[in-house]
């Protein structure tokens, strides 16, 4: 998959750059494959997280499909899953388990963490901060490789006799420590956890590159708080995922001891299926609270970026400044630090001491605030603004209406006492879908299409991006929006089939089958929408229009780079930055915009 | 075959035909000599309408969704902390919905206004401190607000319960809920894993069941410690390497548990019997966990195997079930089925305790159905369970199933264990 990449970039790239710094020659290996340039490195993630999401998408369309007309046979089914998984086209039970598992994992590790960090970390960072490269190209370059290998794991559990793991992305145990409890919970457990291993490993070299690459790398004049917003945000998300995802690997680790040296962390007193188990004494309670102490993080590690990447669109696309850029790097930094004094809110109803759950109601609450700032300072950056709609701000604009409809029903999940009756319902699903899968992926496609020229050197076709856009919001909103009513109703949540309610519950029923059907057809029309910007990222990458330097007359360094890709960024001298990012519409000036690189002008102040 | 031929030619036709459009669309923009990063005013306006219609769509599919399904699927609360529960949900609601529409109706607003016109330059508006003080403590002030009403619920909800609740444990595994009544002492009989076998399926614990568990697991025809000496000895079988493995894993297992099945009777106290013996056991979904209107319960929760999660919908309640660790949680149900019935028009409905935590593959499947009785009602269902032929009773049953063991054929020594888990 990264060989399309590569190729692509060989092809528009075939004229060949002159090796400013007078490098040694690149061979084709050095150049595409084992590369140590961060902006190749960026595309290597790019499109390995592209084709992540294009298979966890599948998934996802393959189990709605259960969902919406359960029991029915379907040739599509059939047709991906074969006679093992869905003998007579009916997706077998285990395996709808399996198929939503590796759905959440590969969303939320590969696409959402792995695609978006890695990609536009990767490619940003040195160019906002005009850096020749990362600190460490090699650490680099080992960071896309392990994420290659765990992609590779994780899509081979796909195809062990006894199938992926089962236990849902959050992997609790007994469940998925016991092979006896579910197929998935033998081999593909097993893989699970060594995919899961490596790409903790890859994501901790990136992000120690990341922090060490925003702290040392800045060009002369490029002061802290005169870096693009973006930046900052993947600096914080670097942060958050050096100090959490060593716990996720510790949990991982002793779950691993559990299932293959007979030890009991997370095991007491289990009979399963006739088997009397010796373990004595663990917890499975000690597994949520480390999971927990990562996957809450995580959810900011996967937003954070989008959000820094839509600040970056929604002031370029608005020709105004970013309103309050100090508040916004305030509200980054509450936001990281809070994330990590949360993550109990998962476990209100797990038997938890209830006294330990009001603690976190109240922290988990006060996130909120920053993220109210948030929306709030796009909202007015969008006043009285002039604003493009480039396919990237449609996205970004998108992302703010995601970000606050999600979240505003976080508050109702936080709230300990509301929770008890949504807790694991389809109402959790819808939230957090929205507020972070949509959101995330929308600064995603957002990135995509506002820095395609930057990474490819060649535009994307503008109306095939209003298309993909439209279609795209219009079936999210519709997948996700009738699923908070599934969850107010109760519905639990990873349910193979609902006609269990026919048995008590006939109102019920009826109307959880209307909103299924609904919700798998909006999920339909939304995949299908993916193919066009498939089709446009591709063919783009190939034949797309020939990219002026700055493209969409932006302030950041990296539209001061020649757009033929050179190692070391910059042919001459490194850029020195005078000015902050977001001297949009500034009075007095010529044009609506001055780059970051510009000197003040005389009797000009600096914002 | 043919019709998987078809769609494959079909979607390259289409991509063709996609390209050549695209392809088109860049000749055309080449002539009029129009960059892909150049957006018109026409597309900036279509966008920006796009905008307004969006938002109308949002708002009123939201509005649809809310009128036609919004509480509906909820129905009433049927327990007294429900119906707080509720209060506190629609509070909480009003809020939300408050901000959903104000936020989104500037969001879209402010897309459709301040589109790109010519000759109108932004407003160069970086920071203004009152602003944001505004927009950072008008939030914090209303979740204070939240903050505040939901700790109150949320400590009366999970508070201790009255001492004269009545006391029932759920026990789950996979993939049924058992319930079992204290009884007239209204104390819950003792209980440990080991002591499972296919008379004493919730492991109770009294000097009986403990000699009945070392005994089983000595002499247990297929998994007792001599059996399974006797086969690994036994020179005319021939067992893989695996299965031998297996047998020894058991074997070992076994004899550890044997040992502390040993203490537990050096140790064991008999006045703690009684408790267990007069305990009332209903399994689902077969049978059903009655309850009674107006009465409070305190409810502790077991899991045999992994998580559960005992999930009651109409009463708001949930708690998950954990193996090695007992919750709880308490609720007082305040409206019988027949009323519910007859609010929901559905002569057919019942509660249900649903599994709300995922389990294994048939997790879906698990629930019990639930009655709530008036209280006379109730009282003669529970009479009825816990005397004469149909007793539930721990004693009526260990007997029963005693008196089963010694009719079944000794000779089949093997499949007795399976008659009696199949009666």
């Amino acid at each position: 998959m990264a060989a399309v990449a590569h190729e692509a970039h060989g092809h528009h790239d075939s004229h060949g750059h002159h090796d400013d710094h007078g490098h040694h020659e690149e061979n084709f290996v050095s150049k595409y494959i084992f590369s140590q340039d961060h902006k190749m490195i960026g595309k290597q993630f790019l499109v390995t997280a592209v084709f992540m999401g294009v298979v966890a998408m599948l998934l996802s369309i393959l189990f709605r499909i259960q969902l919406a007309w359960p029991g029915e046979s379907s040739d599509f089914l059939s047709f991906f899953l074969g006679d093992t998984w869905a003998p007579g086209g009916v997706l077998r039970e285990d395996m709808y388990l399996g198929l939503v598992t590796i759905h959440g994992t590969i969303m939320v590790f590969f696409l959402l963490t792995g695609g978006l960090s890695g990609t536009f970390s990767n490619l940003l960072i040195p160019l906002q901060l005009g850096a020749r490269d990362m600190a460490s190209g090699f650490l680099n370059m080992l960071s896309y490789w392990f994420f290659f290998i765990s992609s590779l794991l994780m899509l081979s559990s796909l195809f062990v006799e006894s199938g992926p793991a089962m236990g849902g992305w959050t992997i609790y145990p007994p469940l998925s420590a016991l092979p006896q409890a579910i197929s998935g919970s033998g081999l593909g457990m097993t893989l699970w956890l060594f995919s899961m291993t490596i790409f903790i490993a890859s994501s901790l070299i990136g992000s120690l590159n990341y922090i060490v690459t925003v702290l040392n790398l800045r060009t002369k004049g490029m002061s802290m708080t005169r870096m693009p917003l973006t930046v900052w945000a993947f600096f914080v998300t670097a942060i958050l995922g050096v100090l959490s995802f060593p716990v996720l690997l510790s949990a991982a680790l002793l779950l691993m001891m559990d299932r293959l040296a007979g030890t009991s962390f997370y095991l007491s007193d289990i009979i399963i299926s006739g088997e009397m188990l010796t373990n004595h004494g663990g917890s499975p309670l000690l597994y949520q609270h480390l999971f927990w102490f990562l996957g809450h993080p995580e959810v900011y590690i996967v937003l954070l970026p989008a959000l820094g990447l839509s600040s970056e669109i929604i002031s370029t696309n608005s020709r105004k400044p970013i309103f309050g850029y100090r508040a916004m790097i305030g509200s980054i930094l509450a936001i990281g630090f809070l994330s990590f004094i949360v993550w109990a809110h998962h476990m209100f109803v797990t038997g938890m001491n209830p006294f330990l759950g009001s603690v976190f109601v109240f922290t988990t609450l006060l996130i909120a605030i920053p993220s109210a700032v948030k929306v709030f300072n796009y909202i007015t950056t969008l006043w009285k603004g002039s604003i493009v709609f480039t396919p990237a701000m449609l996205f970004a604009i998108g992302l703010v209406s995601t970000f606050i409809t999600g979240g505003v029903t976080g508050i109702i999940l936080a709230d300990a006492a509301l929770d008890i009756t949504i807790h694991d319902t389809y109402f959790v699903v819808a939230h957090f879908h929205v507020v972070m899968g949509l959101s995330a992926v929308f600064g995603m496609f957002g990135g995509v299409y506002h820095w395609f020229p930057k990474m490819f050197g060649r535009m994307m076709n503008t109306r095939l991006g209003y298309v993909h856009f439209w279609i795209t919001i219009i079936g999210a909103y519709g997948v996700f929006f009738p699923m908070h009513f599934v969850g107010l109703a109760g519905a639990p949540r990873r349910y193979y089939d609902y006609s269990i309610y026919g048995e008590f519950d006939k109102e019920t029923f009826g109307f959880i089958m209307d909103l299924n059907v609904i919700i798998t057809v909006f999920a339909i029309i939304a995949a299908l929408g993916q193919l066009i910007f498939l089709f446009n990222f591709f063919y783009s990458i190939y034949r797309g229009p020939k990219a002026p330097m700055n493209p969409w007359n932006a302030n950041t360094l990296e539209w001061t780079t020649p757009v033929e890709h050179v190692h070391g960024n910059w042919p001459g001298e490194l850029p020195t930055v005078h000015r902050w990012p977001y001297d949009y519409s500034k009075p007095g000036s010529e044009t609506d915009f001055i780059p970051q690189n510009v000197p003040l002008m005389e009797g000009e102040e600096e914002h | 075959m043919i019709s998987k031929l078809v769609v494959l030619i079909v979607i390259v036709l289409g991509v063709v035909a996609l390209a050549q459009l695209v392809r088109l669309y860049e000749l055309s923009s080449k002539i009029r000599n129009k960059g892909e990063h150049e957006i018109s005013s026409r597309d900036n306006r279509l966008n920006a309408r796009m905008m307004i219609a969006f938002m109308v769509i949002l708002f009123g599919g939201f509005i649809y969704l809310m009128v036609h399904y919004g509480w509906a699927g909820r129905g009433v609360a049927a327990s007294v902390h429900g119906h707080d529960l509720d209060w506190l949900l629609n509070i909480n609601y009003f809020i939300i919905i408050a901000v959903f529409f104000l936020t989104n109706t500037l969001l879209f607003v402010f897309a459709y206004k301040y589109v790109k016109k010519p000759g109108v330059k932004a407003l160069f508006f970086p920071h203004n401190n009152k602003l944001e003080m505004i927009w950072t403590i008008i939030p914090a002030v209303v979740l204070a607000v939240i903050i505040v009403l939901g700790l109150q619920q949320w400590n009366a909800a999970t508070d201790d319960a009255n001492d004269k609740a009545i006391r029932v444990e759920l026990f789950s595994k996979q993939f049924d809920w058992t319930a079992r009544y204290a009884g007239e002492d209204n104390v819950l009989g003792k209980f440990d894993y080991k002591l499972t076998t296919d008379k004493n399926l919730l492991a109770l614990m009294n000097a009986e069941t403990i000699a009945d568990a070392i005994d089983n697991m000595l002499n247990n025809p297929t998994l007792g410690m001599k059996a399974i000496e006797a086969k690994l000895n036994d020179k005319s079988i021939m067992l893989s390497n695996e299965e031998r493995e297996k047998l020894e894993t058991t074997l070992h297992r076994n004899e550890d548990l044997y040992r502390l099945l040993v203490q537990m009777q050096n140790r064991h106290d008999n006045k703690v019997d009684a408790a267990s013996w007069d305990d009332i056991i209903l399994t689902g979904p077969v049978e059903r966990l009655y309850l009674c209107k107006g009465k409070e319960y305190e409810f502790t929760f077991r899991s045999k195997d992994v998580i559960h999660s005992a999930h009651f919908p109409n009463f708001r309640a949930q708690m998950n079930t954990v193996p090695g660790l007992t919750t709880r949680f308490k609720f007082t149900p305040d409206l019988t089925t027949k009323e519910m019935r007859k609010l929901k028009n559905d002569p057919k409905f019942d509660y249900s305790l649903l599994c709300n935590k995922v389990c294994g593959g048939s997790h879906y499947k698990m629930y019990m159905l639930v009655e709530v009785l008036e209280e006379a009602e109730y009282n003669k269902v529970m009479k009825s369970m816990s005397e004469g032929d149909t007793s539930h009773k721990f004693k009526d049953l260990w007997a029963k199933a005693n008196a089963m063991m010694e009719e079944a054929p000794a000779a089949e020594g093997a499949d007795s264990t399976v008659v009696v888990a199949a009666k």
